[in-house]
Order: structure tokens, then sequence, then C-alpha cells
């Protein structure tokens, strides 16, 4: 069988922030988006997997998109929710029992941090919030590999910088170093801007056997691999209330690990890549836990603007969960969308140059879990 | 006032010299916090019940400096009256890490490390008028 058997020949893409429609209305929103970038009605999709962690049922959908009667199947696995439901379309389509589909992923949350559902000493005595994790991770990594504050700060600032040249961000205004370093202290040593914000938003991604793919697109881009992991004994994971004296890999480096695997690549080959930046520090950690940097490395990197759109190995370049805001269901997805355009040459303003060829996403969160997906032209 | 705590089983209550109460697996001897049921390093289904160390050393830390959003919380979420408060995991040597509120919130006084040792503090006053409490690290030195 041939490693190019998943191809993605359509995206679409309810703008992400805030908004007066429904989390399933702005899911709907973005199926349609992507009906019209494949150039197929909704009455061709033979399956759907879809999702939010927030805003209902995705298969509820259909009573707005055309009761055609596919087989859809509900998808909630976190902050993997999107991912996830890749994963079950390409597994799908691989396997040979469907030719063309669907994944959707939207959510709407409310403002603020994230609601703990933990009624018991744990959320009541002030534990059981994903940004002490965050905080607690990086506080010891920044230590442990030397570090700093500014290096957070540099992050955001890029963040930022992307996403005022992209139209479906939330967040389109630049933001400087000093604005960044005077906000609100919340986890220490993370401050306001450092932190993405609970948000709203749709993606869809359309997918068919790859040797049908250009009878719906000229450019049509390949799923190379989509990998979900969880925890192992011994990683450090939000909402613990104890972990193991001993230390594991966390599941990012799993995942990271069986998607170069399944692709037949390393992190040498990618051109550039999403990763999951709830907050600054997570996008450097996570740029060594999926291979494409020593710990520590990234402070240098940083400082030298490697990652920037127009650097050696350009990270977020939609400006990231930072700008775009984390709807739980989408934020997996807008990253596979991002990286479409992207391969695709359709980025604009935000266009990675010299023609990528392959690209990478990363999604992490609660319990523990991590997606990975790389795609080729 | 009387003072309860804020759940039963999960510290040693009443006690001058509190001790958080955990599980051992009896087949690997894995050590968690709180109390469970299967063992997550060996995936046997016994374990019993242990008291863990009162003292350790600071794995990593932060501050908690907003007001988490109540429920689940239920100390002081007033914006304007909410005093930010230390957050970490106490490495208990031959145990395990166990998340906890710490006594201190100056950054500037936490380091990884530090060796910490368990106390209760107040977290709010039930409407029977009781002294709710829970669990903290406090720095030893």
């Amino acid at each position: 069988m041939s490693t190019d058997d998943v191809a993605i020949v359509g995206i679409g893409m309810h703008q992400f922030g805030r908004s007066d429609l429904s989390g399933m209305d702005q899911g709907v929103v973005a199926v349609r988006a992507a009906l019209a970038d494949a150039g197929v009605e909704w009455s061709d999709m033979q399956f759907a997997f879809g999702g939010s962690a927030a805003a209902g049922k995705a298969d509820t959908m259909v009573s707005k998109l055309g009761l055609t009667g596919l087989q859809f199947i509900n998808v909630s696995n976190g902050c993997a929710t999107g991912g996830s439901a890749l994963f079950s379309a390409y597994n799908s389509i691989k396997s040979g029992m469907f030719d063309l589909g669907i994944a959707i992923g939207f959510d709407k949350h409310e403002r603020g941090a994230f609601r703990v559902d933990n009624s018991t000493w744990y959320g009541k005595s002030g534990m059981a919030l994903t940004t002490q994790f965050f905080g607690m991770k990086i506080n010891r990594y920044m230590q442990q590999y030397d570090i700093s504050t500014e290096a957070l700060d540099r992050v955001s600032e890029k963040a930022f910088r992307n996403g005022s040249k992209n139209p479906m961000a939330w967040r389109k205004k630049p933001m400087s170093l000093a604005e960044i370093q005077e906000s609100r202290m919340l986890s220490y040593p993370l401050r306001q801007y450092h932190f993405c914000s609970p948000a709203e938003g749709g993606v869809a991604i359309i997918m068919c056997r790859a040797d049908k793919a250009k009878q719906y697109t000229d450019t049509p881009i390949y799923l190379k691999a989509a990998a979900v992991r969880s925890r192992r004994f011994g990683s450090f994971e939000v909402m613990a209330p104890h972990l193991a004296p001993e230390h594991g890999d966390g599941p990012t480096i799993d995942a990271s690990k069986a998607g170069f695997e399944m692709a037949g690549m390393g992190p040498e080959d990618m051109d550039l890549a999403q990763l999951q930046d709830t907050e600054s520090g997570a996008e450097i950690m996570h740029m060594a836990e999926n291979g494409f940097c020593e710990h520590g490395e990234q402070e240098r990197m940083l400082a030298h603007g490697e990652t920037e759109i127009g650097g050696r190995f350009p990270v977020n370049t939609d400006g990231g969960c930072l700008a775009n805001g984390e709807p739980v269901g989408a934020s997996g997805l807008r990253q596979v969308y991002e990286n479409v355009l992207q391969l695709q040459g359709r980025a604009g303003e935000r266009q990675v140059p010299n023609n990528p060829k392959t690209a990478y996403t990363h999604v992490y969160g609660a319990p523990g879990i991590s997606g990975v997906t790389i795609l080729a032209r | 006032m009387a003072q309860v705590p804020v759940e039963e089983g999960v510290f040693t209550w009443p006690s001058d010299e509190p001790r958080l109460i955990g599980s051992q697996c009896t087949e690997c001897d894995n050590v968690m916090f709180p109390t469970q049921s299967g063992c997550p390093k060996c995936s046997s289904s016994s374990t019993e019940q242990i008291e863990l160390a009162r003292k350790g050393t600071l794995w990593t830390w932060t501050i908690q400096g907003y007001p988490p959003k109540s429920p689940p919380y239920a100390g002081n979420d007033d914006p304007k009256t909410f005093e930010p408060f230390g957050v970490g995991y106490v490495e208990l040597a031959g145990q395990c890490k166990v998340e906890t509120r710490l006594t201190e919130n100056d950054p500037e006084k936490l380091s990884i490390d530090m060796e910490m040792e368990l106390t209760l503090v107040p977290l709010y006053t039930n409407d029977d008028g009781d002294e709710v409490m829970t669990f903290a690290f406090a720095p030893t030195t």
C-alpha cells in the first residue's frame, strides 16, 4: 500500500474568537466552507467524525447540513478532540472502508480560565487549575535548562505578530515585548499575555483516497501521519494530585515518535510546525519534546528569530493558540488548516517562503494526551 | 470556632502532626495520593492505605495570582481581597510527589529543592460557622 493513500482536498473554518453564533453553528459554517473548497456537496460525504468539548454533540448538525444518512461518529477527547477526529477519518479511508469523508471540530467556552469540574478537596482547595500546571512545568524547565523569562516574552511577541497577519485570528494586534512584560502575573512565571484564552471557532477538513484526490483539487495535501498518545507512568501532566517519584517521557514525546515513524520521516525533514502553545512556555518545551531542538537550545533560537515566519524553522505561523484562542474541540484542526494553506501557498501575508513541502502539528491537553499530524504535498 | 477538614480521608484528622493519607500498591510498592484502588504502575488492583511522610523537598512551584473560579474553589474568590497563594509539588523521598498549596506566596522566598513540612491552613468558614481546613506545605527554614 502506498504511504500516500489519504489526501486532504478541502478545508473550512469559522473565525476564532467571539461570535454571536452557537458553537455548533460555527461548526456548520466551517463544514460549508470546506465543502465549497473541495467543490463537493454534503451529500457526497460518506462519513463524518466530529466533536466539541463544550458546545454539544456534533452529529446533531446533520439537521442543518442535510439528513443524508451518513455514518456520523461523535468524538470527545479533550484538547485532542480534533486530532482524534482526524485520526479516525484517516483510518476510515486507509482501511478501504470509505473513499471520502470529513473531520469536524468546534467549540464555544465561557470567558476566563477553564472552569474545572472537580468538587472534591482538590478543586475546593484551589488546585486543579490547568494554568498552575503550565506555571509549574515551565518554572522547573527554565531552571533545569537555563531558559529566561525573555524567551517567554519573545514567543508571545511572535504569536501576536503572526496573528496580525492572519484574517481568521482572534487577536490581530501586535504587542511589544514591554507590553507583554508589564502584563499581570497570573501563574508565576507566566503573565497574562503569555497565556491563550478559551475561545470559540470551528474547523472542518475533507479527506479522500489519494488516488481520487485530483478529482477535487489540483493541490491535494497528503496526510502522512496522524497519531494520538495518552500519558505513561512517570510523566508530568496537568491535573495530577500526585506524580510518580521517577520520571518518564510525556505523551508528546511518544506521539511525536509514533508520527515520525508512521510517516517514515524525522524532525529534520519538516519545513514548519504548529505546536501547542497554551502558554508561551509550552511552545518552548514542545519544540524540544517534538524533536525539533535539544532542551535549552530554544533560548538561542528565539533570540535569533529562527522560529519566525522567515526563519530557519517557522513555528505557529497563524499565531497559534496565543493569537487564536483555544476552542478546545477545534484547536487541533486549526493547526492542520494552517498547514494546508502553507503547503498550498495560500497563506497570504504570512506565507512561509521557499515553497514548504512538509508541515507538522502537535496538540496537548488534559489529562495528558497529545496528538500529532504530518502533512506533505 | 470549631475546625473541620475539607474532606475526610485526605489527611489525618484530628492530629497535631498531620499526615497525608495515600495508597501503596501491595504488588510493586508504588505510592499514590490520594487513596486509589488500582495501581497505574503495574496495573494491580490491590492497594493498601498508608500515611505519607510529613517532610519533603519542593520539586516545582508557581503562585496562583488570580482567584480560581468558584465553584469549585471554596476559598476567597473576591478579586478585591483575594490573596495569591503558592502551589507546588513536594517530593516525599521514596514515596511520590504530592501537589499542594504552599504557605508562602512570595517568589523570592521559594526555590526548587528547599525543605518543606506539612501543615493545615484555614480555607473558608462554612454555613455552620466551622473553619474548614485544608493542607499546605510550609518552608522549614
